[in-house]
């Protein structure tokens, strides 16, 4: 580890001579995953989604230019309006002030468009107003939600299909729920409002933890293909060889896709304050962090645990496991042992060995 | 290859070539142009939707949403406004988004009930005033069109209209011209119809009374007697060939008319009192949204409520019409479901910082990519650049095209490719390291890793590809825009990886620093732990041994073995010119260390 650092790491966890036992352990990962769902649940019933002007229907004006983003100012003007209002009142960006109130008349609308371009002392013009009815933003994410289902069943189809083995694409469509779930949790905590900018970054989400997941289980298919011709070692363990493996790229993807995010996230919520790209680049970085760790820790395990009962396999891990303790009773290696536990690379059979085939000297 | 370049090449050139010969300018708004075209949270404008509702609680067909885009759009495009989008959004929503700022009486006028009514006709004229237009016209004629004409925004006096109510209690019928008073004469004579203004349209037409109106191509102008039939009392209306009276099938197309019973008693009412008239008194005028979309003349009384219209009609203007008419025949009204200003100042500083986040985290990127790959992370670095230029080349060519128009969360969408376009080169890079730590050489570890990564590639993308199709078919608004953008990138990274990332890796691994694994190369043995190839006479080495002057020196070749195999011999295995010892040579090694450790012993 300590030489080529980064790289010889990488290159320890591809020939096996690192390996973490990620499959193995995965009653923690269960456990925890499970542990963060239960908070997000109970998160999302007692505390509920801050749900934006597009789902509760209303007026917004944005001032922009202005020298004084004092919210006092936008208050005062409001009652002096329409009075009885309770305005919701955000500083967006340096110099822009956004104002949010239950729905107006258009003459009302006018009046504190004008008021308000004059509290703040700028031009009407830079004072933009906003009226959405309030079935307006549930029209668009029902069918949003429609068809996400479609899609998520469709996906669901391919991966069948793809890897042959269904098991495989429930272990991905659950771990990707999962992750949209943790992700919801953590934004309805933080309280940002819900815009359909928010629901666009949750597709987003969705389709990253799905592209990730089939990244990492492409993996896993090339390291069991011929799980069954060979007796050195279980489906677990060559998965969790295939976990090892991607381990490199999948940190260098989540970081490339997070950097990105993390420019919008910066720009977006320091510079710009409220507004489409916040809304969007909290609820992506959540959701690719959420969604690259689940790719490892949740779905290759589950898939594990699910392919486990397949019969086939139930039987060949059955197989592998009695000559590996008729091997142990007959005393052979611990190396070898750990070798097969491992999955070595080099023990793919058909392969060139390189000398380390060769019988070692004994000491 | 050859086709591959041109393949790349061509957008560029649809683009230059568009731009070259259909520019975009004041006069040609839907011209090409190199910068692509952006949507109203970037460009500053006015949104406002509308929702289509039937009164009757009938559905709202889809040719029945494409007629009422149509009227909404004459009346946007009468009043002026140029460059305005109007679309459907899902089954029951329009969308219109105007540039710039739009006043209250617009919305009113955008949002006003579309409805069709049958009129007979009492006089046709040329389209041009036949009076001057200064001379105070007043619209006497609860009339839109007259109204809004020119100064005469003023509404019809009470007096006028009690006279109008007057000369038609005392016409004998409604195709009576003793109806038409000296004040709707006026209006008439004012009226302008080749004036885009007076096509504008509008609802509110008083049905009691008579009305002032051009036809919605401007080629003539009509004053018409109060409302026969009213529109809704049409069933149905069809385009088809006009079956002829023996029941054969004629080769004239024209449109079939279907009364329900209220509508075929008026109807036969009317046809009956207008057939034996002179021209033009003969005919009805149907009217959608105050302009006449047909104005047959009756041939004879239908009786039955099924009347056809015949005339010199093609098949295409057969449906126009048809359509037309199924859709007035709607009791439709729209109610406006949200208005949506933004400022053009808010805008363009939201496009400049999206812009400037774009550029950051492509920034980011690149450092990590060379942290991670060294000089190979330039060719992800080229890729991404080939594949943002693709991306804009076509968003522009489609804003061309097909009036794409970018919008914020569009741009988030491709600030969030960059990561995804990034992991195939990742995928496709960590194969190739895979086969060279299996001590291939870089060529074949470029076939072999290439062959593998695509497999993976095509297999997640086709999952992305897929969310982005059933996402755009099924969903509205900005998430339609977002998976647009997912679909491009998606089609446009797969290009990139095949046609521009793989043939320059196979480029390079025939270039030295990469092939022989340059430490600055992102492919050294030292870095990736290369398998030692058997070479013979008890050598081993990497793909690049000879070459690369010895960093194996300091380097030394680490032994393969497992997580718990047995200690390390502290012997060098690697002899002084760098060549890695035979055993036998080794064994020697040993034992003289052996030895020397020995003797250092026996001296302390």
């Amino acid at each position: 580890m300590a030489r080529g650092g980064f790289a010889q790491w990488g290159n320890d966890l591809y020939t096996g001579r690192r390996s973490y036992p990620i499959v193995q352990k995965r009653r923690i990962w269960f456990s925890i995953v499970g542990l963060f769902s239960a908070a997000s649940i109970l998160v999302l019933v007692f505390q509920g989604l801050n749900l934006g002007i597009d789902f509760r229907g209303g007026s917004e004006f944005t001032v922009s230019g202005v020298s004084n983003t004092d919210e006092d100012i936008a208050l005062d003007t409001v009652a002096e309006v329409a009075p009885g209002q309770e305005p919701h009142v955000a500083q967006v960006g340096g110099d822009g002030v956004r104002v949010q109130v239950s729905e107006l008349d258009n003459e009302q609308t006018n009046e504190l468009q004008a008021a308000l371009g004059q509290a703040y002392g700028v031009e009407p013009s830079e004072v933009t107003s906003n009226f959405i009815g309030p079935t307006w933003g549930q029209s668009v994410s029902m069918r949003a939600l429609w068809g996400t289902v479609t899609f998520i069943v469709a996906a669901a189809l391919f991966m069948a299909v793809y890897f042959r083995a269904w098991r495989m694409s429930v272990a991905a469509i659950v771990a990707m729920l999962a992750d949209v779930l943790v992700s919801a949790g953590v934004y309805a905590l933080i309280g940002w409002e819900v815009t359909p900018s928010t629901i666009i970054g949750f597709l987003t989400i969705l389709g990253f933890s799905l592209y990730d997941k089939m990244v990492v289980f492409d993996k896993v298919r090339e390291n069991t293909v011929a799980l069954t011709e060979q007796t050195r070692s279980t489906y677990a363990e060559r998965a969790n060889l295939a976990v090892n493996q991607t381990l490199v790229r999948s940190i260098n993807t989540s970081v490339v896709a997070l950097l990105p995010v993390a420019g919008i996230l910066f720009v977006g919520g320091f510079l710009l304050g409220a507004g489409t790209l916040k809304d969007i680049s909290l609820s992506l970085f959540v959701g690719i962090a959420v969604g690259a760790t689940s790719s490892i820790f949740l779905a290759t395990p589950l898939d594990v645990a699910l392919r486990e009962g397949e019969p086939k396999i139930a039987a060949h891990t059955k197989k592998v496991m009695d000559l590996r303790a008729g091997l142990a009773a007959e005393g052979v290696e611990e190396s070898v042992l750990a070798a097969a536990a491992s999955g070595s690379a080099q023990l793919v059979p058909g392969h060139h060995q390189g000398h380390t085939a060769q019988p070692k000297r004994r000491r | 290859m050859l086709l591959t370049i041109l393949t790349i090449l061509l957008p560029f050139g649809a683009l230059l070539a568009g731009w070259q010969l259909d520019g975009k300018s004041s006069e040609n708004p839907d011209g090409a142009s190199l910068a692509p075209g952006l949507a109203l949270d970037l460009q500053g404008g006015t949104q406002i939707i509308l929702e289509a509702v039937t009164s009757d609680g009938s559905e709202v067909t889809p040719e029945a949403m494409e007629e009422a885009i149509g009227v909404i759009r004459q009346r946007v495009d009468a009043n002026g406004v140029t460059e305005a989008e109007i679309a459907s959004q899902g089954e029951t929503q329009i969308v219109v988004e105007i540039p710039g700022e739009v006043d209250d009486e617009t919305v009113a006028l955008i949002s006003q009930a579309a409805q069709m009514k049958f009129r007979p006709v009492l006089t046709i004229g040329s389209p041009l005033p036949t009076v001057q237009p200064s001379a105070s016209p007043s619209g006497d004629a609860a009339d839109d069109a007259a109204a809004d004409s020119d100064a005469a925004a003023d509404e019809p006096t009470k007096k006028e209209i009690a006279e109008q109510e007057k000369a038609i209690e005392s016409a004998t019928d409604p195709s009576d011209l003793a109806q038409i008073t000296p004040s709707v004469q006026e209006a008439y004579d004012a009226l302008d119809c080749t004036d885009p203004k007076s096509r504008e349209g509008g609802g509110g037409d008083n049905p009691n009374l008579l009305l002032v109106t051009c036809d919605q191509a401007g080629s003539a102008k009509y004053i018409l007697g109060p409302v026969e039939v009213d529109g809704t009392d049409l069933t149905s209306a069809t385009s088809g060939l006009i079956p002829t009276s023996s029941g054969g099938v004629s080769n004239t197309w024209g449109v079939s008319l279907d009364f329900n019973s209220e509508g075929t008693t008026k109807f036969r009412e009317t046809t009956e009192r207008l057939t034996p008239l002179e021209p033009p008194r003969n005919q009805f005028a149907i009217v959608l949204d105050g302009l006449i979309v047909s104005a047959p003349s009756s041939n004879q009384p239908i009786t039955n409520g099924q009347a056809s219209i015949s005339g010199s009609f093609t098949r295409d203007t057969a449906a126009t019409l048809a359509n037309q008419l199924s859709f007035g025949s709607l009791p439709l009204t729209f109610e406006v479901q949200g208005e949506n200003t933004i400022s053009a100042t808010l805008g363009s500083e939201q496009l400049q910082r999206g812009l400037f986040a774009g550029l950051i985290g492509l920034a980011l990127v690149v450092v990590y990519s060379m942290f991670q790959y060294r000089t190979l992370g330039l060719l992800t670095v080229m890729s991404l650049i080939v594949a943002g230029a693709m991306t804009y080349v076509v968003i522009a060519l489609l804003s061309w095209g097909m009036g794409y128009r970018l919008s914020l969360p569009g741009i988030a969408g491709l600030i969030v490719a960059i990561g995804f376009t990034a992991d195939s080169f990742i995928v496709y890079f960590e194969r190739i390291r895979d086969e060279l730590r299996d001590g291939r050489t870089l060529r074949l570890a470029v076939q072999r890793g290439w062959l593998r990564a695509r497999r993976t590639i095509y297999a997640a993308k086709a999952v992305n590809l897929l969310s982005a199709v059933i996402l755009y078919f099924m969903t509205v608004g900005g998430v339609r825009g977002f998976a647009f953008t997912l679909g491009l990138t998606t089609i446009i990274d797969v290009m990139v990886v095949i046609w521009f990332t793989h043939p320059v890796m196979e480029l390079l691994a025939k270039v030295p620093f990469f092939r022989d694994g340059h430490k600055w190369s992102g492919l050294s043995p030292d870095r990736l732990d290369v398998a030692p190839r058997y070479r013979g006479a008890g050598r081993f080495s990497g793909p690049k041994d000879e070459v690369v002057d010895a960093p194996v020196a300091d380097a030394p070749d680490r032994e393969r073995e497992l997580v718990s195999a047995q200690s390390v011999s502290s012997a060098p295995r690697i002899a002084e010119d760098g060549r890695r010892m035979t055993i036998a040579e080794r064994r020697a090694a040993e034992r003289k260390a052996a030895a020397d450790a020995a003797q250092n012993e026996e001296k302390h």
